[in-house]
Order: structure tokens, then C-alpha cells, then sequence
């Protein structure tokens, strides 16, 4: 399993590579302009200035191998100083900075990364505890009344979109009954039982509405899992020898189930760093997923190259996370 | 009892006209935190890297010009004493040096003084040779900026400037602290974070945390000039979401005081505004929506030399065809359908202030087709079996592009019907803001590139003179492929006559003589085939009720009065 992995991880590094090099030449090839939100004022020639300040005039090769120094090279070195104060070198580098904000990008995400984990990862959690019971009780219970409406729930939460339910919770409960905020406030700070009534009031909305599409997404796989369980030889021989219906369906068919169910699960954890594009938007989370589309609107190069990035790591990461849970969770499963 | 009432209510009108003009016990920071929503998030807190009018609203709560434009267009003076002109000596004869004098005792929140020498590393800061100033335009023909003493600032122009209120006066061009920037200048500029994100200013309020595209949060400023300002204590923004949201959060919830840029539907946004809580703001300054027509070929045939001088348009040269397409839009229809409050129809390109505007131009004001299609049939075109008008076995057909955004396309929906009525076939086309709007030469979607007959975009001009602007129309600025696509006239049109007149405005100085020739180079303009004036679009913003003394600006920016906001009781 060691060497498997990592022999996984030495092969993930060219492949990073070429990703890499794919993102840049993409974002290099497809049209945008950062001077173009600039008001109309702004004459031709100064916006040629400005783009030539931020380092447009030069060849391609040339900006991409300064991102490849500046991400692989300077901000891990930048990001050890900070961890250990020691200084490396006259701590004078060149970070990555965004074009649209001029601070560097990796501050702007560490920034982010809070509300994007709170939001995002505690819906993605909510969403995983509703969908396993879910599942297996309408597996269990096949064409029953809470079958049929763990059909219906899925089926809201896979076909309306979140900026419609987004907005019909808005409508409700903030322009209505005027409970809860449609403003999260990321200056926020828990620091006593108020605020922190204030945090869970204001993450409510945004949480439900994506837990409700996380949900309806894996209580489907649950359900199709225990029910090619349920029809196994195993399941009626544990059934003859005695086993109580419990342990019959917790014990032996739900560990059973859980394993494609757990690689999809893994895959899906970095779309949460991803951010919730649509949701954070809607409720003005500003995490991830808005930097990453204001970076794009404002054709914000550096910002989208590094954030692009560092999801397709998480993604190659978490593929091999799925692949060693497998080994991990089926024993027939041996990769060396 | 009716007359009680009366009484009653005119008692009240008369407490309110009495207590409602200033807050009554005016002190720093009584009246808590204002909210204001910006959807567009603020990115840096200094217009000279800024990459959009948010980001200039923002920092003009923190750094402050000279003077600035008032809600009039007049300009008011901030950091100065008064606003030079040449019958008080302040701007010279000749025209080419202006002279401020800095109001006494001015601090910037440090707590240190202000003087000129700020001023000219401020010019120094922003031409500096090897930076990306954004807002040089501004500094454009000054030669020098000097400390004349401590207190005076002297602009040497290297032209005579009839206008000089160009350099260190509006929100473009703020005064920025020589002690912080000093070490920020040309290539290092955007290098400086903490500067650029935590300037120290003179303005009613300072910042205290900036988290970029997210939240600004500002306290009041301990060295403001006026001792009882500002009267909010903190002031927080926050960027992110859509207009229409941002309206919801003021107008329905409540939960904000003031929204920037509320530009949605105007129907959504008189429901919003039926809930009470808020009012909607509008402003009109220079902003016109207008569609630029063609005086080159576009034809994909030409290949290199498509939309150059060297192929004059087939049709569209003629004054009769664009003035029969003016003819046949309902300016009002699409005021109402797409801008409400915040449009007014004309038929003028320059638009406001009041003094500027022509007032010969209201013939295209009233939809009239069966004009347009007598003008039509005079320049030749009649009618073949499929509606279309054709000429010389030429069809009547124009290609209208414009930027993705759904206003515009509720527009050009409506333009391209009452154009089909009239025997025009019409395609159309919308392209991505951040391409149709960027100057990317390898691109063929820019406006400047203008592969189309008619495009439709909206521009405008910075502070209340329309000299530069209207320079944009003389012959020397049509784009080309031998300059890059770059250039102004983006309809390439060349007119002798126009030239002299702006020959002539460079050389007039006085408000009134400015305007007489100002209208006619508008009227040269308006009148010729290049350009069909649509709407004249304001700015929409929306209030809570409770906030009181925001004075909508169009000319400057519009908190650029936040050290008068307060919270009526």
C-alpha cells in the first residue's frame, strides 16, 4: 500500500505539471481584459500602461515560467518563514499578486478559506449525515412512504437549482418573517453565546440550501448501493443463521455499501474548497468560490491561474484518498 | 376635526422643516455605523490602481482631492480655501499656471500635517514613467507641480488650459500622503499592499481592516478637519452579489443603509421600493447610451482593410438612412422598459451639465414611422417581396452588436422590431463586457474594432468639461489597424467642420463661451450619419429612509458628502 501510494504520488507531479501548463495557456488564449472594467473615461493609452505593468508586454514562456518561480518557489518558501520566522535569503521575493487587488493571491485565499470551510464544508457534512440514513432506510423500505419521499426530496434537491432556492428562503425568512440575514457577515468574530447565535442565524440559509443538494446527490448513491446489497446470497445467509435484521443491515450490508459510496463521498470533498459559486454569491459568503468568479469577471489572471491550481491538486489528492479508502474499506481490493 | 388634523399636520411639517435641514446635536461618531453594500467589491483603496468606479467610491471616503464636483456639478472646495479662477488671480492670465492654497491646520490621520509637498509627490506618484497610473489622464499637460510654501500648490500646464480643474480635483485624483507612498513609486506602486489598502488620508473616515473583494470596515478619522464629523463612528462595506439583491437588502430588508448601483429592472425595483423602507436615488451626469454607426465598410471580404477609412460604408455614409433609424426607435419605450428613474430619452450626445446642452435637437424625441419610411424611399430604397428594402440589388441589412447584459438586449430586441417595420433586416449580436469593452488588439470583438454596422455601449466624460471628450470624434482619432485599433472615434467619422470647432474650444476660456461652442460641435455631431443618441443614463442608488443628507453626485463620487451623513432620529 506504501509503495503504491507512493508511486501515486511521485506520477502525480508530471501531471500537475502538464495541468499547470494547460491552465496557463487557457487562461493565456481566452479573450479578457483586466483593464476592460476600467471606467469608459480611461483612455486607450493609459490602459496599454496599465497592462504593461502588469507584465502583459512580455512573451508567454516568460510569465509562465515567473508563475512556475513565484508559486512553486516563492510562496512555499514565504509560507515556511511565516510558519518558523526564520528569514531565508533577504525575504525580498516576487509573491504571486492578483491583478485586480495587488496583494498576493495566496493571502486573499487564506483569507477566504474560513467562511468556504464553514459554509461549504459543514452543508457538504450535513448533507453526507442526512443521505446515509436516508438511503438506507428507502433501500430498505423499498417503494414505502419514506421511500417515495426520499424520492421527492432528491429529486427537489437534483432539478431546483440553488439560486432559486437561495432566493425562495431569502423571500421567506428574511424579506417576510425577517428572521434571519441575507447579508453573512465575515468580519463576524465567536466570541460569546450571541455571536455565536449570530453565526448560526446567518450560515442557516446558505448551509440548508446546499446540504439539500449535497444530500439529494448521495442519498441516490446510498440507496442504489444497499439495494444491490440487499439482494446478495450473503445477506439471506446471514438472514438463515439467525442474525437479527440490526446486524444483518448495519453490520453486514451497510459496510458493504458504504465503500462506493465513501470514493464518491472523497470526491467530492474538493468541490468544497471550490466553493459554492452560485450559493456564496446569493448570500454574499465571499469565499472561494466568489473570489474565484470575481477573479474571472475582472480577467484576473494570476488569481484564477494559482486558485485553478490548487484545485486540480486536491482533486489528483483526493482521487488517490478515494483509491487507498477502497484498499482500506474492501480487503478483495490489493494494489501491490 | 378636519381643521385639527390640518393643524396637527402642519405643526408637524414645521417641526420637520425646522430640525430635518442638520442634526441637531452634531458630534463625532454619535450616530453608531452606517452599512453600505457596493455588489461590484471593493478591491484596492486607491483610485490610482484601481480597475473600476467601485473602488474609487470606496477610497473617497478615506482620501479626498482638492475640491470636488457638489451634487450641481459646481465645484466646492475641500482641502482648500477657494477655487482659483483668473478674476481672483488664482489661475494666471495666460492660462497656464493655477494656484491652491491648503485650508489651514489640515492633518491627515496620523496626525501629521498636510502641505503642498504631498501635492507634488501626488503628480510624481501617478506620472511616474515607469507605473500603471490609471487616472494620468488627469495630470495630462502639466509640466510641473510645486510647494510653493507649505500651504500653496502651483500647476504649470504646458498649454494654456481654459479648464485647468483637471490635476488633484474630483474623485480620480486624490491627495495621497508623501510620508506612506514615498517608496511606492513606478514599478513598485502595486508592490505596496499595506499602502494601497490602508491609505492614510484626510477624508471623514480611515480604515481599520480590508479584506480585498469582500469587506471594507472605516472608523471615523480622530484629525477630521470639521470636529463633529463625521457623525457615524464606523462605517463598514460590503462587496459581492448582484444589483438586485443589493437593492432587496435596502429597500425590503433594511439591513443596509445605503446600496451603490442598484441599475435592475425598473419594474422589480418599484416593487422593492413599495415596502417602505428605503428610497431610490438617482443622479443624472454625462452617461449616453448610444448607438455608433458605421462610417466604414465592415464587410469580412475586405479582410485586413474591413472597418478602415479606405472603404467608406455603403449605406449607412447616408444621412437620410440614419437619421431614418433614429426616426423609427421610441427613446421612451426603452427608458421605460429598461432604465425607470434612471434614464431620460435625447437626442444630444452631450447630455448635461444644464449650459452644455443644445437645445435644437428634439426631433428624434417622438417614434415617427411613417417618416422613417419616407425618408427611406427618398435615399432609394424601396421595398422587395420579403419586406426588406433593397438598392442597387443591395439588401437594407445591419449587423447591431453590443455587450452581453439584459438591458441591452431588451433593447436591441425592441430596435431591431421597430427597424424590421421599417424594412431594415436586422442581426444581432452580444458579446462579453470583459471582451467587447477590453482593448485586446487580437481580438475582433472590441468596440474599437467595430466589425459591425451599429454597436450600442453607453460612455461618458469625468468632471463637467466635454473638451477631451468630444476630442474623441476629430479625424486623427479614428482606430486602425496602423494604430493598434486604438482611438476614440470609434464610428470613424471625419468631419472639417468639427475639427475647427474644437480648434476653437481649445482656445475659449469662460463657462459661457465654452457652452456656444461646445453645442455647436454637438450639433455637428448629432446631425452627421455617425451616431444615433438613445437614453440619457443616470445613476441609481438606493437609501433607508433613516439615513439622512446623501446627496446623490453623478459628477464625483457618490459618498463623496459621508462626513454629512447622519441617522435621522
Amino acid at each position: 500500500m506504501l509503495t503504491y501510494t507512493l508511486r501515486r504520488l511521485l506520477f502525480a507531479i508530471p501531471t500537475l505539471l502538464v495541468i499547470s501548463f494547460i491552465i496557463f495557456a487557457l487562461l493565456d488564449l481566452s479573450p479578457g481584459d483586466p483593464t476592460a472594467n476600467l471606467p469608459m473615461t480611461i483612455p486607450p493609452e493609459v490602459r496599454e500602461k496599465i497592462r504593461e505593468s502588469l507584465g502583459l508586454g512580455q512573451p508567454f514562456h516568460i510569465r509562465y515560467l515567473l508563475w512556475m518561480q513565484q508559486f512553486f518557489i516563492n510562496e512555499p518558501l514565504n509560507l515556511l518563514e511565516k510558519w518558523t520566522g526564520w528569514t531565508i535569503g533577504d525575504g525580498n521575493r516576487l509573491r504571486v499578486i492578483s491583478w485586480q487587488t495587488r496583494s498576493p493571491v495566496v493571502d486573499l485565499i487564506v483569507q477566504r478559506l474560513p467562511q468556504t470551510l464553514w459554509v461549504v464544508g459543514l452543508a457538504y457534512l450535513i448533507g453526507v449525515l442526512i443521505a446515509i440514513p436516508l438511503g438506507v432506510i428507502s433501500a430498505y423500505r423499498q417503494y414505502s412512504w419514506i421511500d417515495q419521499f426520499a424520492t421527492l426530496f432528491s429529486m427537489i434537491g437534483f432539478s431546483v437549482p440553488t439560486f432559486f432556492t437561495g432566493l425562495a428562503l431569502i423571500v421567506i425568512f428574511s424579506v417576510k418573517l425577517q428572521w434571519l440575514p441575507t447579508i453573512y457577515d465575515t468580519n463576524l468574530r465567536v466570541t460569546d453565546a450571541h455571536t455565536f447565535w449570530l453565526q448560526i442565524k446567518q450560515m442557516i440559509m446558505p448551509v440548508s440550501v446546499l446540504a439539500l443538494y449535497n444530500a439529494a446527490q448521495i442519498s441516490r448513491y446510498m440507496r442504489a448501493a444497499m439495494l444491490d446489497n440487499l439482494s446478495q446470497d450473503y445477506v439471506r445467509t446471514a438472514r438463515a443463521k439467525g442474525m437479527s435484521e440490526r446486524s444483518v443491515l448495519l453490520v453486514h450490508v451497510l459496510r458493504n455499501s458504504l465503500i462506493p459510496v465513501v470514493t464518491v463521498i472523497a470526491l467530492g470533498v474538493p468541490t468544497i474548497f471550490g466553493g459554492a459559486i452560485i450559493t456564496e454569491q446569493i448570500f454574499r459568503v465571499n469565499g472561494l468560490g466568489q473570489l474565484l468568479i470575481s477573479g474571472i469577471q475582472s480577467a484576473d489572471m494570476p488569481l484564477v491561474q494559482t486558485l485553478t491550481f490548487i484545485f486540480a491538486v486536491l482533486i489528483v489528492f483526493f482521487n488517490l484518498i478515494a483509491d487507498v479508502l477502497y484498499g482500506i474499506l474492501d480487503p478483495r481490493i490489493r494494489y501491490d | 376635526m378636519k381643521l385639527r388634523h390640518l393643524l396637527t399636520g402642519a405643526a408637524i411639517a414645521a417641526l420637520i422643516a425646522t430640525t430635518g435641514g442638520a442634526p441637531a446635536f452634531a458630534e463625532r461618531g454619535a450616530d453608531g455605523q452606517v452599512n453600505l453594500l457596493y455588489w461590484q467589491a471593493v478591491s484596492i483603496m486607491t483610485p490610482y490602481l484601481s480597475n473600476g468606479t467601485k473602488d474609487l467610491q470606496a477610497a473617497s471616503l478615506v482620501i479626498e482631492p482638492l475640491a470636488r464636483y457638489n451634487e450641481k456639478g459646481d465645484l466646492e472646495p475641500f482641502l482648500v480655501e477657494d477655487i482659483p479662477t483668473v478674476e481672483n488671480g488664482g489661475v494666471s492670465k495666460d492660462l497656464l499656471t493655477i494656484t491652491w492654497k491648503l485650508k489651514e491646520g489640515l492633518l491627515w490621520s496620523d496626525g501629521t500635517p498636510v502641505t503642498a509637498d504631498d501635492a507634488v509627490f501626488t503628480w510624481q506618484y501617478c506620472t511616474h514613467p515607469d507605473g500603471g497610473c490609471a487616472q494620468i489622464s488627469n495630470f495630462s499637460d502639466v509640466t510641473n507641480v510645486e510647494a510653493v510654501d507649505p500651504r500653496t500648490i502651483r500647476i504649470t500646464f504646458g498649454v494654456p488650459k481654459p479648464f485647468p480643474y483637471g490635476p488633484l480635483v474630483g474623485g480620480q485624483a486624490p491627495l495621497i500622503q508623501k510620508a506612506q507612498f514615498a517608496d511606492c513609486l513606478g514599478p513598485k506602486a502595486p508592490e505596496c499592499t499595506k499602502a494601497n489598502t490602508y491609505p492614510i488620508g484626510t477624508g471623514p473616515f480611515r480604515v481599520v481592516d480590508f479584506k480585498a473583494n469582500d469587506v471594507v470596515t472605516l472608523e471615523a478619522n480622530p484629525n477630521y478637519r470639521d470636529p463633529s464629523k463625521p457623525a457615524f463612528a464606523t462605517a463598514v462595506i460590503k462587496g459581492g452579489g448582484d444589483p438586485a439583491s443589493a437593492a432587496r437588502s435596502v429597500l425590503e430588508t433594511g439591513e443596509y443603509d445605503f446600496a451603490w448601483n442598484t441599475q435592475v429592472e425598473p419594474e422589480i425595483l418599484a416593487q422593492m421600493a413599495a415596502a417602505g423602507k428605503g428610497q431610490i436615488l438617482s443622479a443624472f451626469g454625462t452617461l449616453l447610451e448610444r448607438l455608433q454607426v458605421n462610417q466604414t465598410d465592415p464587410d469580412p471580404a475586405l479582410g485586413a482593410e474591413r472597418s478602415t477609412v479606405a472603404h467608406p460604408h455603403p449605406f449607412l455614409t447616408d444621412e437620410r438612412v440614419v437619421k431614418a433609424l433614429s426616426l423609427a426607435i421610441d427613446r421612451e419605450i426603452l427608458v421605460e422598459t429598461g432604465y425607470g428613474e434612471a434614464g431620460r430619452a435625447t437626442c444630444n450626445f452631450i447630455p448635461a451639465p444644464d449650459l452644455n446642452v443644445s437645445p435644437n435637437n428634439d426631433w428624434c424625441l417622438k417614434q415617427d414611422m411613417e417618416g422613417a419610411k419616407k425618408l427611406l424611399d427618398e435615399a432609394g430604397w424601396t421595398e422587395g417581396s420579403d419586406g426588406v428594402r433593397e438598392k442597387d440589388g443591395r439588401k437594407l441589412s445591419i449587423l447591431y452588436q453590443t455587450s452581453t447584459n439584459s438591458v441591452r438586449q431588451a433593447a436591441q430586441a425592441l430596435i431591431k422590431q421597430w427597424w424590421n417595420e421599417i424594412g431594415v433586416e436586422v442581426e444581432l449580436r452580444n458579446i462579453d463586457g470583459s471582451v467587447f469593452f477590453g482593448s485586446d488588439p487580437g481580438s475582433p470583438d472590441t468596440l474599437q474594432k467595430f466589425f459591425a454596422d451599429v454597436e450600442m455601449y453607453a460612455n461618458e466624460f469625468d468632471g463637467t468639461d466635454p473638451e477631451k471628450y468630444l476630442g474623441e470624434w476629430t479625424c486623427g482619432e479614428i482606430p486602425g489597424p496602423d494604430t493598434q485599433w486604438q482611438g476614440g472615434n470609434t464610428s470613424r467619422w471625419c468631419n472639417a467642420d468639427f475639427d475647427a470647432a474644437l480648434a476653437e474650444l481649445a482656445k475659449t476660456a469662460g463657462l459661457d463661451g465654452r457652452a456656444k461652442v461646445i453645442i455647436k460641435a454637438n450639433d455637428l455631431i448629432v446631425n452627421s450619419p455617425a451616431v444615433i443618441p438613445l437614453v440619457h443614463r443616470g445613476r441609481l442608488s438606493a437609501a433607508v429612509n433613516s439615513l439622512a443628507g446623501v446627496k446623490m453626485n453623478a459628477w464625483d463620487s457618490e459618498l463623496w458628502n459621508a462626513a454629512d451623513w447622519y441617522r435621522a432620529k
